[in-house]
């Protein structure tokens, strides 16, 4: 293991998960619900649904935070290096996986560990393991075109 | 107007989750592979990011636990779902690979849609549709549940 230090943002990150916990307690306390994207997004697809605008508005305000930025900070880039076809491929498994599994990085990996739940204690181990496995194959084991 | 109230407060929410996610770097795919490759160049980075959050996180819901009415006036629902089951880990284990291969989990998915990245398009519609597939299968297989307690099922997603 050698340690990205090019990459390596740790104040940056540091202040980005505070406001990501910042934004979860927020949630739980004053809307009285978990801040677990995976779950207010498919929540919207049943067919039952009867709450849909919270949702909505939640999705709105994680769509609109990188147009805020670029107005008064600066703009968004990301890098994005998969093909057109991992992308599809990953969204699907994304989408189901999250489902199956009851939430995903913000339910489990966030607000899961901050209850201190052995079941999202597992699922967050599962899913950065998979991950892992997934980037090491895909690096290392796999010839790059 | 107490329902307009929680709209208003899920969009500010959302707004600084989404702020959040930016500063850390959690939209950015190329980070988050960064983050996933252990054995290769590591940037730890993302670590960081569950720190912080997890740090804010345990003080709120200890104080969660503690009530029953959320602050808009409507209760506080935490998960009750305790079990470890094939669902829970197999769920995962898939989402994983997902998330290993184009570098972005639902939450900076649906930020980077804001950049109006194509890839993120992609990537967002074919992870709504991996939604609908679950939600079409969950029908067909337990159409009963789904009909008769479809209050049950909001609680336990995280």
């Amino acid at each position: 293991m050698t340690l990205d230090t090019m990459h390596f943002t740790p104040g940056m990150s540091l202040l980005g998960g505070l406001l990501i916990g910042t934004a979860s307690a927020l949630f739980i306390l004053a809307n009285g619900r978990i801040a677990g994207i995976s779950g207010i997004l498919g929540g919207v697809l049943r067919t039952t649904a009867d709450d849909v605008e919270w949702r909505l508005a939640f999705i709105l305000g994680l769509i609109m935070a990188a147009p805020l930025l670029a107005v008064f900070v600066a703009p968004v880039v990301p890098t994005i290096d998969a093909s057109p076809t991992t992308l599809v491929i990953a969204g699907v498994l994304v989408g189901i996986g999250t489902r199956y599994g009851g939430g995903c990085t913000s339910g489990h990996g966030i607000c899961g560990l901050s209850r201190l739940s052995p079941r999202s204690l597992i699922a967050t181990l599962a899913f950065m393991g998979s991950g892992m496995a997934i980037v090491f194959a895909m690096r290392h084991l796999l010839i790059h075109s | 107007m107490k329902t307009h109230l929680d709209t208003v407060s899920s969009f500010i929410v959302g707004l600084i989750f989404g702020i959040g996610l930016i500063f850390a770097g959690m939209t950015d795919p190329s980070k988050v592979i960064g983050f996933l490759d252990i054995s290769g160049l590591w940037d730890p980075s993302l670590a960081f990011v569950m720190v912080g959050a997890i740090l804010v996180g345990l003080v709120a819901f200890r104080f969660a636990n503690k009530r029953t009415m959320n602050f808009l006036g409507g209760a506080i629902r935490l998960p009750t779902k305790n079990d470890i089951d094939t669902r829970l880990i197999v769920g995962s284990l898939l989402f994983g690979i997902g998330w290993g291969l184009a570098g972005f989990c639902p939450g900076p998915a649906l930020v980077a849609l804001g950049t109006g990245a194509p890839q993120a398009i992609i990537f967002v519609l074919s992870m709504i549709a991996g939604m609908a597939l679950f939600e079409g299968a969950e029908r067909l297989m337990r159409p009963r549940d789904v009909d008769a307690k479809p209050s049950d099922t909001p609680a336990t997603q995280q």
